[in-house]
């Protein structure tokens, strides 16, 4: 056996692919707690159905391909894919639609690309975009946050809807399932209502909401809920940072860009478009800037073209979000992005040491 | 002096090592053995080799100069200790390609008999000329691992003025400790070292650049230049590759050295700690540069520490002083674990350049692990010194795509392997680097032999076309001749065939005559008769042509 000469570098820091995907999975876990708290045990089973799906079909492929198993299985990319898709599929999907997102985005997105690093565009948002134009019912039948619930599932009845669409009885579809705050916002303003109407109705405190017997959509931040799971995002985020396993540039570009739209437009009419921090504190959105934007294979590399690549998303969020057709936008507006990132890459390159910029 | 406030700038990029300088910092340094057989390279710096002065069965003593400098960029080489030159021949040396390469053969009498040596009383007296010319008479290079010949370094040309002289005290490679040890053991040494090179180049200000992982060195260093207003010691942060001159520079005086530039043209030169006291040793004690601080460290040596080893000595030997195992070694790198080289054999020679051997054991190296392919994570970049696009760099190398990785700056990459240091999928990025280096050198070198080939053949090309174009007019000529020729040839036969039907008709019409007149006469004209019917076939196929 013959070695290649050993040449320089002949240390090598501790960090590898499978430590950069697990630090993201563990970076994860304060958002699932928010998540399950206030949502219910449909994510849990939710992530185990994508997990499984994603190893199947990544093992298959791999197969196909001839590629060695074990460090491809190992590099904890397919169930990062898994993961972040899991999380925004509503909680009570039936597990056919998990399946399909999953063995999707892991068939076309990644390996018919070439796998691992060569996949232009963003796996979970592939996956998560083909369930929203295929399935749009399926995907925006969102549950209520549990304290609200008129009837709260367990786990094993959970489990029982998501596998068979069966219900205990007394409970029918459309008594589990409610419109998320975007989406209750997006109707509302269609109907004519103002953001300050929509929020006297749908933000009530817990003691009016229940006399009223309306489910209260908006906290004081956000969405009810849904800020909560939002912050414990945003704290997996800035783990990760501080881990340095990603980098500031495209959350904080990402966040900024978002804010300032959402800011102008607040600014000229209060009534008809929400604040800022309402964008920041619902749906996707800290998700999407700590998470999805900041993949790395399909995001621009440079420090500018990362801010450029996060500004851009933050802006087609709001615009999509404010006069698009979808409630939320974060797959959209990272797709799109990603379109455009071997352009970033070629028009923002940082300035070679002791070179005058022309 | 050392002085608290002075502001410092950063290096983009960079990394954090495990330092592992401990170990071998702990004993102080002593000689090595003088060893029985010597191996002196005659290329141990940057330049043309040295020429070698002595015929084997010369007997030489210490620090006599035993090859010349051959042309500009060079640097003599001189005997480390007495004894006999029993060959100049083909040796390995400590060379990435592990080739053999001429060096001279020194066996030791054990004598250790010097030369004459001759110090200079008073070098601020001598012109800085004379001081550069002293400095490469001692065959002094950069110690710090480049090996250029310091004389030229110490040169500013004219007009260029030096407002900083940097002492790289540094030492920023993990394991390496030589310049540490020197500068807690010979800080008086280094110090006038340093003065000597300072008049030479007159310059304005003198730093010494410590890396804060070196305290007893920055004390010492401090201790000796306590009385000095225009020395400055600076204690730096410790971050990989800040022993790079033009990283150093930037740190302590956010300058950028132009990429296609010198220190020299934005006003710095810097030397390092090792080379200052060597000129040091050349100028106040007439002692040539013939041997060096040397680190033997690693996993596979038992006592690591730093040498005092003369040059020619094999790396074994050392190894063995240090209570090594050589067995155990799993790579053997000259140099530090970032920039050094691997070396096929354990008793190639020290020379100029051995700051450190490294004696890998295989606990020291991290575990062999698969190459995943790239995930654009961008903490090459982020790692990068130089701020290249390593990422982008890697891919143009590996598609051989010689222009592009060019456009991407890659010759402004120093190999510092900070990019394969932080890489997650473990690429080996630096070496698609070198290779693309050596096939755009490749291209360069065939491209310039093509260029000569084809002015060449062009040459050539042009020389057959006159020939063609002059054998085509002497074709013409010869072929107008021709046509002359035929055409006359032609007439002639043509008046040839005239005069023949001609002959013929006027014989005919005689014959006629003749038989007519004849015909009562009735004598034998049968003979004859045949003639006429002959010339009559002769005119039938003249006709036909």
């Amino acid at each position: 056996m013959t070695l290649p000469p050993p040449t320089s570098p002949h240390l090598q820091a501790p960090i590898s692919v499978t430590r950069v995907m697990l630090r993201v999975l563990v970076a994860l876990i304060p958002g699932l707690i928010a998540y399950v708290w206030f949502f219910g045990w449909g994510i849990v089973i939710n992530l185990v159905i994508a997990v499984s799906t994603a190893l199947v079909t990544e093992t298959v492929m791999l197969s196909i391909r001839r590629r060695p198993l074990l460090p491809f299985l190992s590099d904890g990319s397919a169930v990062v894919t898994a993961c972040l898709l899991a999380f925004a599929i509503p909680p009570l999907a039936p597990w056919w639609i998990t399946v399909s997102g999953i063995s999707f985005a892991i068939v076309i997105a990644k390996h018919l690309y070439g796998g691992l690093g060569y996949n232009p565009f963003n796996p979970a948002m592939v996956g998560y975009v083909m369930l929203l134009v295929s399935f749009p019912r399926e995907m925006t039948s969102w549950v209520p946050i549990i304290a609200f619930s008129h009837f709260p599932l367990d786990f094993a009845a959970s489990a029982n809807f998501i596998f068979t669409g069966h219900l205990p009885p007394g409970i029918t579809i459309d008594t589990l399932t409610e419109a998320t705050p975007l989406d209750a916002l997006r109707t509302n303003i269609g109907l004519g209502n103002t953001v300050s109407e929509i929020r006297a109705q749908l933000g009530l405190d817990e003691a009016t909401s229940q006399l009223l017997s309306v489910t209260p959509v908006f906290g004081a931040l956000g969405g009810k809920g849904w800020e909560w799971v939002s912050g414990g995002f945003l704290l997996g985020g800035l783990w990760l940072i501080y881990r340095k396993v990603i980098n500031w540039h495209i959350p904080t570009a990402m966040l900024a860009a978002l804010t300032i739209m959402a800011l102008i437009f607040y600014l000229i009419n209060p009534e008809r478009y929400a604040s800022p921090l309402f964008h920041l504190f619902t749906g996707a959105t800290m998700l999407g800037a700590f998470f999805i934007a900041t993949d790395p294979v399909t995001a621009a590399t440079s420090p500018q073209g990362r801010l450029v690549y996060g500004a851009g998303i933050g802006i087609l969020i709001y615009v999509i979000r404010a006069w698009g057709g979808y409630p939320d936008s974060i797959a959209f507006a990272v797709l799109l992005m990603n379109m455009a990132v071997p352009l970033i890459d070629h028009h923002f390159k940082p300035r070679v040491f002791g070179h005058i910029r022309e | 002096m050392s002085q608290a406030n002075r502001r410092l700038w950063r290096f983009p990029g960079g990394v954090h090592t495990p330092q592992h300088k401990q170990e071998s910092t702990r004993l102080p340094v002593k000689p090595a053995r003088l060893p029985q057989r010597l191996v002196l390279p005659l290329h141990q710096h940057i330049g043309e080799p040295a020429e070698a002065i002595v015929k084997p069965g010369d007997t030489v003593l210490k620090g006599q100069m035993i090859a010349r400098p051959q042309g500009f960029v060079s640097a003599p080489i001189h005997a480390p200790t007495s004894g006999t030159v029993v060959a100049i021949a083909e040796h390995p040396v400590p060379h990435p390609s592990g080739l053999s390469a001429a060096c001279i053969v020194l066996d030791s009498d054990g004598e250790e008999r010097w030369i004459d040596r001759q110090p200079v009383g008073n070098y601020a007296e001598l012109a800085a000329s004379e001081l550069r010319n002293l400095i490469r008479e001692a065959g002094i290079v950069g110690l710090g691992g480049a090996g250029f010949p310091s004389y030229i370094k110490y040169n500013p040309g004219h007009n260029k003025f030096i407002q900083t002289l940097l002492l790289n005290g540094v030492e920023c490679e993990p394991y390496i400790t030589c310049d540490d040890m020197l500068m807690r053991e010979r800080s008086e040494e280094i110090l006038a070292g340093l003065q000597i090179i300072r008049h030479a180049l007159q310059a304005r200000e003198c730093l010494i650049a410590i890396e804060d992982n070196k305290p007893e060195a920055y004390a010492a260093m401090c201790r000796i230049t306590a009385d000095y207003d225009d020395i400055e010691v600076v204690q730096v942060p410790t971050l990989y590759p800040q022993g790079s001159e033009k990283q150093l520079i930037k740190v302590l005086t956010g300058k950028e050295v132009p990429s296609d530039g010198l220190a020299l043209n934005i006003g710095v030169v810097g030397t390092n700690v090792g080379t200052a006291a060597a000129v040091s040793r050349a100028i106040h004690r007439g002692e040539p540069l013939i041997s060096r601080y040397m680190t033997i460290t690693g996993g596979a040596v038992g006592t690591p520490r730093n040498l005092e080893v003369l040059l020619g000595t094999p790396m074994d030997e050392l190894i063995n002083q240090c209570d090594g195992d050589i067995g155990a070694i799993e790579r053997l790198i000259m140099g530090g674990p970032m920039m050094g080289f691997a070396l096929k054999r354990h008793d190639l020679p020290v020379i100029k350049t051995t700051n450190c051997v490294l004696a890998v054991s295989a606990a020291d190296l991290p575990p062999p692990q698969p190459v995943m392919p790239c995930i654009r994570c961008g903490a090459c970049a982020d790692a990068c010194p130089v701020k290249l696009l390593p990422q982008q760099l890697y891919w143009y190398s590996k598609h051989k795509d010689l222009d592009k990785v060019q456009e991407y700056n890659l010759f402004d990459c120093i190999e510092c392997g900070c990019c394969a240091y932080v890489c997650p999928s473990k690429i080996p990025l630096v070496q698609y680097y070198r290779y693309a280096k050596g096939d755009i050198w490749t291209r360069e070198r065939e491209r310039e032999k093509a260029d000569i080939a084809r002015r060449r053949h062009e040459f050539h090309q042009q020389r057959l076309e006159r020939e063609k174009a002059e054998r085509e007019a002497r074709r013409q000529k010869k072929k107008a001749a021709l046509r002359t020729d035929t055409s006359a040839a032609r007439k002639k036969k043509q008046a040839a065939v005239q005069a023949a039907v001609e002959r013929a008709q006027t014989r005919r019409e005689s014959a006629m005559k003749a038989a007519n007149a004849r015909r009562g006469q009735q004598s034998p004209e049968q003979a004859t008769g045949d003639k006429p019917q002959e010339e009559n076939h002769e005119t039938d196929d003249s006709s036909h042509t």
